[in-house]
């Protein structure tokens, strides 16, 4: 599939403007198609429109006060930004959070990572039309918004942990919910499986669209699921452990050829190995304090630092750089839908419109974290 | 006397009680399309309006009449009026070819079950339901915007192609049984083999039926080929710039082709009003009544596939869509055709 068809006279052409209000673009992305007929031409995304200035509001706010702010970039998967940005300023404040606060970020972590897929399959589903699914995706993240909830009262912007450990201590009764979700949650996976995986029309939808070759993905910087359905065996949980992760026992799911497809069962093998962490951390959370020994004001020593995490999209680093002051000289934010969205004009072009909005829900991006 | 009654009056009745039930029935169908979904999907749908929302559909109907009517600036006013109207009507005239019932005998006179019964049924319903893609292409023309054009021609090229098939697939049913009336076909099927199992066109041509039903709901651009209205893509699809009154006609129409080719369904394959139990015409007033029963039963369990379809599948793709009906269904039909015809040509000598 080339654009070759493109000659002189051609005057077929039109140009859609899809988004920034569009049901499926996941937020206000707006991505300038140029068709012919059914056909993509050519695409470029255009962003900026849910820009917020975070980084910028990093440097007039306290190292403690950035930390809910930067809930609000990647909304769906709020602890893993929170976890990313702590575990930077620990690094530079060179303090380390306690096991049992390791332990409960690792379960939240992974709990949020979970309901992040979630949206991601719902939505996407929907987007290719099954509706059903999406319903299904919503009861079970309902249960993991119920466990943040119990346990700091927030469902989606969290602000779940602090510099150096955690605020509050596990709440009676967070255990055994964890174990009942934990239990059932593998036989919904299956659930929503019967639905798509083997379905003739999803398998014809998602099959060799927007294939991302292994040189391609690596080539753009691409990350995260994506990158892992290209076939490259990267996942910072196991490259770069942090927090409690070298303590537990679970596989990377990688895919063959980088279409769509793969893309979808390596992510449903993700919730499957998160639950596995999930269950293997609730059964051995250490006891011991909550929170390390960090001062009222936190004022990192002078220099920089990066630090990344590997978030439900991608890799989410964090480059901080401390003036010795309360407040940090700059935050840079590498998100990951951000540099995984520059993949998408190469993974749409020659394909149909409707594999467009395909291709936007299998990227999973957040527009609260790219324009931030 | 007798000519005025017979000819205007009882017709005109006839009409009028059709054209309410129906509308009655469209209106309900998408109270039912909702809750029905709504269970397959773990929950309630819509509860608020009346009890149990029984009262929703009404509400809908209000809401969209009492809205603005919106035409959007460099519009075609006049297509852009026309088109529902163009898609609404063919909807409904094509019940007038239905037969929901046998002949009664009421006030000493035969009133048959049905509007009109034309010789040539079958081709009036394709031809009818032909012209509502009429409709689609205009409406999605005179709306001077990008993605009710792109629904438009998806939908146009869509309709066009499957009724090809559609209309092989009932070739099949037409060689057994030899009329194009409708009432004719329905009285085909009477009577039993081995002495329970009703002679159904459907035991016949099973694969004309399959056939018939992919098509049909293709045709009326529902899940999983509802791409004219691929709310993903197309945001509406043809209906885009449609507001209030003017889109519920669309909608309207939608639900009463799916109501035909239900219907349609039932009348060539299932044995239409006949009962599964003793499957002869019914005799006495009560028996001859519960005919129409036993038709809107069989309808509605259509009506509800439809529904089940919308729940379960994802959308195909345009090629997909173009694939499938060029390259398997119209070969199967064509193959149908061809196999009836030769066993139907060694079976009566």
């Amino acid at each position: 599939m080339t654009t070759q068809e493109h000659t002189l006279f051609d005057s077929n052409e039109i140009t859609v403007s899809m988004g920034p209000q569009h049901p499926s673009t996941h937020g206000v992305l707006q991505v300038k198609l140029k068709l012919d007929g059914e056909r993509v031409m050519d695409a470029e995304c255009v962003i900026g429109y849910l820009h917020r200035g975070v980084e910028k509001l990093g440097e007039h706010q306290t190292y403690g006060q950035f930390v809910p702010t930067l809930d609000r970039m990647d909304y769906i998967a709020a602890v893993s930004n929170c976890l990313g940005y702590c575990e930077a300023i620990e690094k530079m404040l060179e303090v380390e959070a306690p096991p049992r606060a390791q332990y409960v970020r690792v379960l939240l972590t992974e709990l949020n990572r979970i309901s992040s897929h979630l949206l991601w399959l719902g939505t996407h589903a929907l987007d290719i039309g099954a509706m059903t699914v999406f319903l299904y995706c919503f009861r079970e993240r309902e249960e993991i918004l119920k466990i943040f909830e119990n346990y700091c009262g927030a469902r989606l912007t969290t602000h779940v942990f602090r510099i150096g450990g955690l605020q509050y201590e596990l709440y009676d009764g967070f255990e055994e919910q964890v174990r009942v979700f934990v239990k059932d949650f593998p036989s919904k996976v299956d659930e929503y499986e019967t639905l798509l995986t083997e379905n003739r029309i999803w398998l014809g939808r998602t099959r060799d669209v927007g294939v991302l070759t292994k040189q391609e993905a690596i080539d753009m910087g691409v990350t995260g699921p994506c990158l892992r359905a290209s076939g490259v065996e990267w996942d910072i949980r196991k490259s770069n452990p942090y927090a409690a992760y070298a303590d537990f026992d679970f596989d990377i799911p990688i895919g063959e050829k980088g279409d769509t497809y793969d893309r979808y069962l390596v992510r449903m093998e993700e919730m499957r190995q998160s639950t596995r962490i999930v269950s293997q951390a609730v059964e051995k959370i250490p006891d011991g304090p909550i929170r390390a020994k960090v001062g009222k004001i936190i004022k990192p020593p002078q220099g920089d630092v990066y630090h990344a995490i590997e978030a439900p999209k991608g890799e989410l680093g964090y480059y901080v750089v401390s003036d010795a002051s309360t407040q940090p000289y700059r935050v840079r934010v590498r998100p990951p839908s951000y540099v995984n969205l520059q993949a998408l004009r190469q993974m749409v072009l020659g394909h149909m419109v409707a594999d467009v909005v395909a291709v936007i829900g299998t990227l999973d991006i957040v527009l609260g974290e790219i324009d931030r | 006397m007798d000519f005025l009654i017979d000819y205007i009056v009882i017709p005109l009745i006839k009409i009028v009680i059709v054209f309410l039930a129906i509308s009655g029935v469209v209106a309900y169908l998408t109270l039912l399309e909702r809750k029905v979904i709504a269970f397959i999907q773990v929950r309630l749908g819509p509860m608020r309006v009346g009890p149990h929302g029984l009262l929703q559909p009404i509400a809908d109907g209000l809401k969209l009449m009492l809205k603005e009517d919106i035409v959007p600036s460099g519009a075609d006013r006049l297509i852009f009026t026309m088109a529902p109207i163009i898609t609404l009507i063919p909807a409904f005239i094509v019940f007038a070819v239905i037969p929901f019932g046998p002949t009664i005998e009421l006030f000493g006179r035969q009133i048959s079950l049905y509007i009109t019964d034309l010789n040539i049924g079958v081709l009036y319903v394709l031809a009818i339901s032909s012209i509502g893609i009429l409709g689609v292409i205009l409406g999605g023309w005179a709306s001077n915007s990008k993605y009710p054009l792109l629904g438009a021609l998806r939908s146009a090229a869509q309709m066009v192609s499957y009724e090809v098939a559609l209309g092989f697939s009932i070739i099949g049913v037409l060689l057994l049984s030899g009329t194009l009336s409708l009432t004719g076909i329905v009285e085909g099927q009477q009577g039993t083999w081995l002495g329970f199992i009703p002679r159904w066109n459907i035991f016949l041509q099973p694969v004309g039926f399959i056939l018939f039903f992919i098509c049909g709901v293709a045709e009326t651009n529902r899940a999983p080929f509802d791409l004219p209205e691929a709310e993903s893509e197309l945001v509406a699809g043809f209906h885009t710039e449609y507001s209030g009154f003017r889109f519920s006609l669309f909608f309207l129409a939608e639900y009463a082709s799916m109501i035909v080719i239900s219907s349609m369904a039932v009348t060539l394959f299932w044995g239409g009003w006949l009962s599964p139990i003793s499957n002869t015409t019914p005799v006495g007033l009560i028996w001859q009544l519960m005919s129409v029963l036993w038709f809107s039963v069989k309808v509605l369990v259509f009506l509800y596939l439809y529904l089940w379809f919308r729940a379960s599948w994802p959308r195909y793709r345009y090629d997909q869509l173009m694939s499938l009906g060029w390259r398997l269904l119209m070969p199967l039909a064509i193959a149908n055709v061809v196999v009836t015809a030769i066993l139907a040509l060694i079976l009566r000598g």
